[in-house]
């Protein structure tokens, strides 16, 4: 079978032969033997029976793992998700078990699966979170909303039975294993599963102790465990009117009610007080003059309101805009100081006669060679306004805040930067310029130009061809660059005019970053999927323009 | 142009100009105006930033050999040596260091194998086959390594909440799920740099083997791995860099200390008393950044060739 693909790639590569010597003159004839080699019998060799088996256990072993997580999903009820899985599985067996034609898509499949799932499908997704209101309160549907309010507010019911329980394990998740003081089964749930009967129970003193599955935890293990235990809350069936069964002990478990009472034919809310909540269209159940909202909601599309919100919202929009254009500012001044110092050190270092120069060309790479996260982090000590060694030492004991004043932040962070990024554009810029051909180089030396005007006039434009696509990937890398910005000032100081974590040096990705993360605050998935959407756009269109001018794009063949 | 040529191609000059040492030399008097116009400003400017370059370095070092402990302390460069700070650094149970490092090496590790592998496979069929969709395929790849998988970050995190409900050993919290999640940009960044030194190993090669009845997979595994093994030693060492200076999917998938990687660990713990743990973070860095610093500074040559062709720190 392997040799029959083999036989494909030979065939087109035999055509290649062709078209590349009809273009070459005097180049080698197409190999015809080649051709004839496709009219042999297939062989099997002993490597082909090993690389066939290695095929069929490797594909064995995705389907089976398929199969099992077609299972779990259809538990869980994930419909879209098995057809997708499904279908992929299906077009991963279609292309190893065929011949022919699908020989490329056998090398190209394990990348390009994951690139599929972890790249791009990621990016199709943070487009979808970027239309809803996803966020720390809203990050369910509206049954888990439902259920979770429910849950909230349980009250021990006054004349609740008493149920025997035990804590059992599976997985890492612990369950109730419970026994009906009415009729004596066993049952066992957990948080977000109800009760249900389990056969087959070991029963001691009428008392569930076992259930087929799950492993019972012993005293210490519940001990350890406690915090987990209490918080269990089980509810007695899909019906969240009925209650839930808690307990305090791990012995003993009582059923608590919650004094919210959901009416399914209504769709509201009603407290012991007789206030009545009603879904108010945002994702919430809130009482009718919104005075009072219950948590959590749920998730719903809302349009553009993430990207209204970020551009009308007085707390967003002023500092969004103040963020937007430092990004740029600081993407563009880091290339551009990057490249003027890499460029000049190249230069000097760049001289026949220059005795050491093996010796400086590793000294100045190193700081490329220390992890960067690592250099915002020690550059932060050293610039430290009270203790750090700049201050104290460079500039005798004055306290100027490097980093706690807005534009001094902002000079700190281009110079820090720079001492990251000139090695790498250091180490560019020599290899383009020793690549120059020096005839051109000599013949204006002749005609009596400048060293000055060799540079602006000659070295300068053909080091700009060849360096170009690099300083427009620079470019898309310091507009994201994260690591020295969140490692350096975490984005700070921070603006006066916002109750939101974002400063002065924030870039969009902290800023993204700090939105969808930070500590404090609601966690707003929506809105920093929103702002990541803003992003791509940008570093679309920069790079288009770029690539367009430079037209690197074009020697691809 | 031979595989060395292409990766050496910093050394070139050194053949042009040793030609000139070998004229011999009119002999003159040592005038040092005319030495310090020629080569000597250049010593200077090489010195002033081998200065700016290196202090910032010494200065870990220091403050990680230096007893004192607190970031005013360690202003006072190399004065006392003592490794306390190297043994400290191991005893915290809340900053298991050990445990970070071993981390950090076994998912840079796993990461930098599974890139290459499966960036070579795609760069062979780039390099060696045609097929519909060839041409779109590269630029998709090269337009792809615009955009770094952490602007997707929320996204990535959402799918791991999910994908845990189903594979927990997958979810959050996980190292094999943050690995899977490196390996989505194993091909954007490296295919593409793959791709130009594959065209490097001339077809020939592949036909004279196609002729001796080898498959495909013989030709890729047995011949054309190890012609290009140079591309797969840089790509790998790159991925390993880039994964084990990783910070924001780190830090949002690997939330239990112990599963933590040297970026996440270091900086939570540096960032909660930053004055006070200052000389145990050193030494921590130091550390951190001995075996990266090592291994590139033994590879740079064949680093910058990769380098050079594409990819940007």
């Amino acid at each position: 079978m392997a040799d029959d693909e083999a036989g494909t790639l030979e065939a087109e590569r035999a055509d290649d032969a062709e078209r590349a010597s009809a273009t070459t003159t005097g180049g080698e004839p197409p190999r015809k033997g080649a051709r004839a080699a496709r009219g042999e019998l297939p062989r099997l060799t002993r490597s082909g029976i090993g690389g066939l088996l290695a095929k069929i256990v490797l594909l064995g072993v995705l389907d089976a793992v398929v199969v099992w997580a077609v299972f779990v999903m259809a538990g869980l009820s994930m419909w879209i998700p098995i057809v997708i899985v499904l279908l992929i599985t299906g077009l991963i067996n279609w292309i190893y078990l065929g011949r022919g034609k699908r020989l490329p898509a056998k090398y190209l499949t394990p990348g390009v699966v994951f690139l599929m799932v972890f790249q791009v499908f990621v990016i199709l997704y943070s487009g979808y979170i970027a239309f809803t209101n996803y966020s720390d309160g809203h990050n369910g549907s509206k049954t888990d909303a439902i259920a979770a309010i429910s849950a909230n507010g349980l009250k021990r019911v006054p004349d609740s039975p008493a149920y025997p329980v035990n804590i059992v394990e599976r997985g890492s998740h612990l369950y109730l294993l419970a026994t009906d003081p009415k009729d004596g089964t066993a049952r066992v749930g957990t948080t977000d599963e109800p009760l249900r009967v389990v056969k087959n129970a070991t029963f001691e003193d009428g008392k569930a102790t076992k259930a087929p599955g799950y492993v019972t935890l012993n005293l210490s293990q519940v001990l350890d465990r406690q915090d987990e235990i209490t918080a269990l809350s089980v509810p007695l069936s899909t019906n969240p009117n009925d209650g839930a069964l808690r307990t305090d002990d791990a012995s003993t478990a009582y059923v608590y009610r919650s004094d919210l009472v959901y009416d399914k034919t209504a769709d509201t809310f009603t407290n012991s007080s007789g206030t009545v909540f009603v879904d108010n269209g945002e994702g919430e159940f809130a009482t009718k003059d919104g005075s009072q909202v219950l948590s959590p909601g749920w998730k719903i599309n809302v349009g553009f309101a993430n990207f209204k919100e970020a551009f009308t919202n007085s707390q967003i929009a002023g500092p969004l805009w103040r963020v937007i254009l430092w990004t740029f500012a600081f993407a563009l001044l880091s290339v551009i100081t990057t490249f003027a110092v890499g460029l000049f050190l190249a230069m000097v270092l760049n001289h026949p006669k220059l005795r050491g120069k093996k010796i400086y060309r590793v000294l100045v790479i190193l700081p490329y060679a220390f992890p960067a996260f690592l250099s915002g982090l020690v550059w932060a000590g050293m610039l430290n306004p009270e203790f750090g060694f700049i201050n104290q030492v460079l500039f005798g004991g004055a306290q100027i805040p490097w980093l706690t004043n807005a534009w001094l932040a902002r000079l700190s962070v281009i110079g820090v930067n720079l001492w990251l990024g000139y090695p790498y554009m250091f180490l560019v810029c020599t290899g383009a310029l020793q690549s120059l051909p020096e005839e051109v180089d000599e013949a204006a030396r002749v005609d009596g130009a400048s060293p000055w005007r060799i540079f602006r006039a000659i070295k300068l434009p053909l080091l700009l061809v060849s360096v170009a696509p690099l300083l427009i990937a620079s470019f898309a890398f310091n507009f994201n660059n994260f690591n020295v910005i969140y490692m350096l000032t975490k984005g700070w100081p921070r603006f006066t005019d916002t109750t939101l974590d974002i400063g002065s040096t924030d870039l969009l990705i902290t800023m993204v970053y700090k939105i969808a993360f930070g500590q404090g605050g609601v966690r707003d998935y929506g809105l920093a999927s929103a702002l990541s959407i803003l992003i791509f756009i940008l570093v679309a269109v920069v790079s288009i323009i770029a690539f367009r001018r430079t037209k690197t794009l074009e020697e691809i063949n | 142009m031979t595989i060395e040529e292409s990766l050496e191609f910093m050394d070139a000059p050194r053949a042009r100009s040793s030609e000139s040492d070998r004229t011999p030399r009119r002999r003159r008097r040592f005038r040092l105006g005319r030495w310090f116009a020629e080569t000597g400003w250049r010593h200077l400017v090489a010195i002033v930033m081998v200065v700016i370059a290196v202090f910032p370095l010494l200065y870990v070092l220091s403050a990680s050999l230096n007893p004192a402990g607190s970031l005013v302390g360690s202003n006072d460069l190399f004065q006392t040596i003592s490794f306390e700070n190297y043994v400290k650094l191991f005893q915290n149970p809340d900053q298991p260091f050990a445990l970070w490092f071993v981390n950090t090496i076994v998912i840079g590790v796993v990461t930098a194998v599974f890139t290459v592998f499966l960036g070579a496979l795609a760069a062979f069929s780039f390099s060696r086959m045609r097929f519909t969709g060839r041409r779109i395929g590269l630029l998709s790849l090269m337009l792809i390594q615009m955009f770094p998988q952490f602007l997707a970050v929320v996204a990535i995190f959402l799918l791991l909440s999910a994908l845990g409900d189903v594979f927990p050993v997958l979810g959050l919290g996980s190292q094999l799920g943050l690995i899977l999640v490196y390996l989505g940009g194993a091909l954007g960044v490296n295919t593409y740099l793959m791709y130009g030194f594959f065209n490097t190993v001339p077809m020939s090669i592949d036909e004279a083997a196609k002729i001796d009845g080898a498959s495909h997979a013989q030709i890729f595994f047995t011949i054309i791995l190890r012609l290009v093994a140079p591309i797969l030693a840089v790509v790998g060492l790159l991925s390993f860099i880039a994964t084990t200076g990783e910070y924001v999917i780190a830090s949002i998938v690997l939330t239990d200390p112990n599963t933590q990687t040297l970026a996440v660990g270091l900086y939570s713990f540096v960032s909660q008393q930053f004055s006070n743990n200052w000389s145990i973070f050193s030494a921590g860095a130091v550390l951190a950044a001995l075996p990266v610093m090592i291994v590139f500074l033994l590879l740079q040559k064949h680093i910058v060739g990769g380098l050079t062709s594409g990819s940007v720190k």
